[in-house]
């Protein structure tokens, strides 16, 4: 499970940006974790408050929104949602997209006091 | 100092909002509204965008308020960083650097094994192999020309790029031309982690069934290569080529796919011909 160490990342990565902030308390935090980014939700959910114990986020609320399969073709300009990481223009068929969502794995934002 | 805006050191000494002076030491950052931060952590990239009149972009408001900071910032970039830093050591000395990941047990320390015999004397390989535990992998790919190292991950299941780029100076000199680095036996968290390499191999061993690339298509469309394994098993195993290619080729189109097996040699000449059409 490398949720664990992921939920880790992220608590260094927040006591890092909240102590530039000057800020103390973390009400809540939003990533946006593509259904394609090799990140769980659930067990991510379970990881993070074990991830937190002890530091600035420890209660903080996390708000996961996963985001779908995107891509945008530079071809014919049409953006197609696949059920699949597919790098692929559903419309016109071109391998040259550019993936809009789907793999991401990032801090979308952070409530902080 | 915040090397972007020089203005640690232009401003060394400022007063803050109650009019008090103080001193602001190496690393720290003072802005123009007398708010002062550190830039001595590296894990933040901190970056300055001028609007006009040299005004720093990023607020520092009253740090009682309760706010909402927009960051979009990735998780894992601490990771990538270090990934960057290997990429680019890696490239500096033309070293061809291959992330191979599958199941435990798809093949891929005897396919290295075969593989560095087929290019001793011809292409200088090194190998670092991450495993949870033990050091046998390392073991069983020593005297075959390249220079091995065992990373033991202990509990995680997945190499990081800081691990790797700390046993580079152990595997690599100056005649190295390719990098192999077997990962931990994994199909879903190695996927996660860039090590700096230039392409990730994914393996599929024909025991595992067709179904493998469905079940974990993150791997298997993020994989420049795929390597099908074990094909002199395919009439005591259940497993049909073509239901394989075709579940590789919807997931990803433009993958290179080799089949062979490590044990009879079939399908080899292909997978060490593309090797060294690589590193010519
Ligand atoms: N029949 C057959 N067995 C293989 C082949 N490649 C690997 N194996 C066997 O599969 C087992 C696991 O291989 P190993 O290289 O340790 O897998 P790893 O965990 O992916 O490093 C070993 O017993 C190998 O001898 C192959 O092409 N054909
Ligand atoms: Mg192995
Ligand atoms: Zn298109």
């Amino acid at each position: 499970m490398h949720e664990l160490s992921l939920a880790t990342s992220l608590v260094e990565q927040i006591t890092v940006i909240m102590g530039n902030e000057g800020a103390s308390t973390l009400h809540s935090i939003t990533l946006s974790v593509g259904r394609f980014s090799g990140v769980e939700k659930e067990p991510f959910e379970f990881a993070f408050p074990l991830a937190a114990e002890g530091t600035p986020a420890e209660n903080t609320r996390l708000i996961i929104e996963v985001t779908e399969m995107k891509v945008k073709c530079k071809a014919c300009g049409k953006e197609t949602v696949h059920d699949i990481p597919l790098a692929k223009c559903g419309k016109c068929g071109s391998l040259d997209v550019e993936i809009v969502s789907g793999r991401e794995f990032k801090i979308k934002s952070m409530e902080v006091e | 100092m915040c090397t972007s805006c020089g203005c640690g050191s232009a401003n060394l000494r400022k007063l803050n909002k109650a009019g008090k002076e103080k001193v602001v030491p190496e690393g720290y950052h003072v802005h123009s509204d007398g708010t002062i931060h550190t830039h001595a952590d590296d894990l933040v990239d901190h970056q300055h965008h001028y609007e006009g009149g040299g005004q720093h972009a990023h607020p520092h408001p009253d740090q009682s308020e309760r706010r909402v900071l927009e960051l979009e910032r990735k998780v894992l970039e601490k990771n990538d960083r270090y990934a960057g830093e290997n990429r680019e050591f890696l490239a500096k000395r033309g070293i061809l650097a291959v992330n191979i990941i599958s199941s435990p047990g798809s093949g891929k320390t005897f396919l290295l094994e075969k593989t560095l015999e087929r290019l001793k004397g011809k292409i200088p390989c090194a190998v670092i192999v991450g495993d949870i535990q033990s050091s046998n992998d390392a073991r069983r790919l020593q005297g075959k020309g390249a220079k091995v190292h065992q990373i033991e991950t202990k509990s995680s299941c997945h190499l990081h790029a800081e691990q790797v780029g700390n046993v580079f100076h152990e595997v690599i000199d100056k005649k190295t031309k390719i990098l192999f680095i077997e990962n931990v036996g994994n199909l879903v968290c190695p996927a996660a982690f860039d090590l700096g390499e230039n392409f990730k191999i994914a393996l599929l061993s024909t025991p595992e069934g067709e179904d493998k690339p469905v079940k974990y298509p993150v791997i298997f469309s993020d994989a420049k290569v795929i390597v099908l394994t074990k094909i002199d098993l395919l009439d005591h195993v259940d497993c049909d080529l073509k239901k394989v290619r075709k579940n590789i080729r919807q997931l990803n189109p433009g993958v290179f796919v080799f089949e062979l097996s490590a044990k009879t040699g079939e399908g080899m000449d292909a997978w060490i011909d593309y090797l060294a059409k690589l590193t010519a």
